[in-house]
């Protein structure tokens, strides 16, 4: 038999929280959980294309550019983009402790160096896809000519499911970022406005914060997927 | 020290063991890490190129390069969730409740990248234009005019 609810019973505000989480952060983790499996998806795809192809670009021969340093370095310019993101990602783990101890300034200090690295990887990005494109590649393009370093491995004529699979994955994680930096903004003003000292709490920090680092995190994969492996 | 949450009471958040110092070292030590483990990486990458450049280089020493590379992310993407999303501070059963759909991605990979494989075999047997396509060189020269739009051929579309 059914227990009769007094009037005004808020089934959610007694007791403890058996994870101990507030509910939006809980909310955020279970949103990246969801938003890895887009990814993977997305890698998973990009993986048994190339699994099910006889040939397949060499990543250390397509990109191997750098601005003001020229060609033929592979690797350079994609880990300067991988520091970037590690650097901003400590930035922002800095911003969340200074948050815990409810430091206003802290919090605005290394909310700040978090955008400005957000902003500097993005500006990477578009440094390459720019150079890529000025190449010829770019989605359903490829170029192929004799010496081209789009070509497969053993010299020959390669798919345009390479181009197609490192803008869309590329600009996905590009479009994370972005949107990364937009809320970490948002974030930065309503600090300095002192939206959270009022609250009497950080933890809006925190949640921006877990949607940052999984932007890095996304890039650990891209970075793997496309330019070691 | 325990703080009560004004939002929701419910809550409880210390801020992590009360020691800035030792938090901020411990964040300090995670980002060294991270670091090495990239260099190493790309240590690796360069690695794969040199042996690249040998036109009778051993594959599986290629696929052991790489297996390895896969770990080393592996790891970083373990202290990022961990030290940096502070997942491992977290309760056990929540963390649970994050890692444990994620395992699907075992099956996930595993699945694809056979399907992927046995689609190339299939496709080598019976289709001998995809056999041979992965002869085919390009016979064009670079074109002159590069970043002219119409300068740009399209790659074949396979």
């Amino acid at each position: 038999m059914a227990q009769a609810v007094p009037a005004n019973t808020k089934w959610w505000s007694g007791g403890k929280s058996p994870f101990n989480l507030e509910y939006g952060k809980l909310m955020m983790w279970y949103f990246l959980m969801s938003d890895a499996f887009t990814f993977g998806a997305f890698l998973i795809a990009y993986g048994t294309v190339r699994m099910s192809s006889n040939g397949w670009p060499d990543p250390n021969h397509v990109f191997q550019s750098a601005p003001f340093l020229g060609n033929g370095l592979p690797l350079v310019f994609v880990s300067l983009m991988t520091f970037i993101l590690i650097v901003s990602s400590v930035t922002m783990v800095l911003a969340v402790h200074e948050g815990h101890l409810m430091n206003r300034k802290g919090v605005v200090k290394w909310l700040i160096w978090t955008i400005i690295g957000g902003l500097a990887f993005l500006g990477c990005q578009a440094w390459e896809w720019t150079h890529l494109w000025h190449e010829g590649a770019w989605w359903g393009k490829i170029p192929v000519y004799e010496g081209s370093h789009f070509l497969n491995a053993n010299g020959s004529v390669p798919s345009t499911n390479f181009s197609n699979f490192f803008f869309t994955i590329t600009g996905f994680h590009g479009f994370h970022v972005f949107s990364g930096v937009i809320i970490n903004i948002i974030m930065l003003i309503m600090t300095l406005n002192g939206a959270f000292d009022r609250k009497g709490h950080y933890l809006m920090i925190e949640k921006a914060g877990l949607y940052w680092h999984f932007v890095d995190l996304v890039w650990v994969f891209v970075f793997l997927c496309f330019y070691l492996l | 020290m325990e703080n009560q949450h004004s939002d929701s009471p419910e809550v409880t958040f210390q801020a992590h063991h009360g020691d800035t110092k030792a938090v901020v070292k411990k964040i300090l030590r995670t980002t060294l890490l991270l670091s090495v483990i990239t260099i190493i990486e790309l240590g690796l990458g360069y690695a794969i190129f040199f042996l690249h450049k040998d036109p009778n280089h051993s594959t599986g020493l290629v696929l052991a390069i790489k297996g390895v590379i896969v770990i080393l992310s592996l790891a970083k993407a373990f202290y990022i969730v961990s030290i940096f999303m502070h997942l491992g501070d977290e309760i056990r059963n929540m963390i649970m409740t994050i890692v444990v759909p994620l395992l699907l991605f075992v099956w996930f990979i595993g699945a694809f990248m056979w399907d992927g494989n046995s689609y190339k075999n299939l496709r080598n047997n019976y289709d001998p234009h995809h056999k041979q396509q992965i002869e085919e060189k390009p016979t064009n020269k670079k074109p002159v005019e590069e970043h002219h739009e119409d300068a740009q051929k399209p790659g074949a579309i396979h």
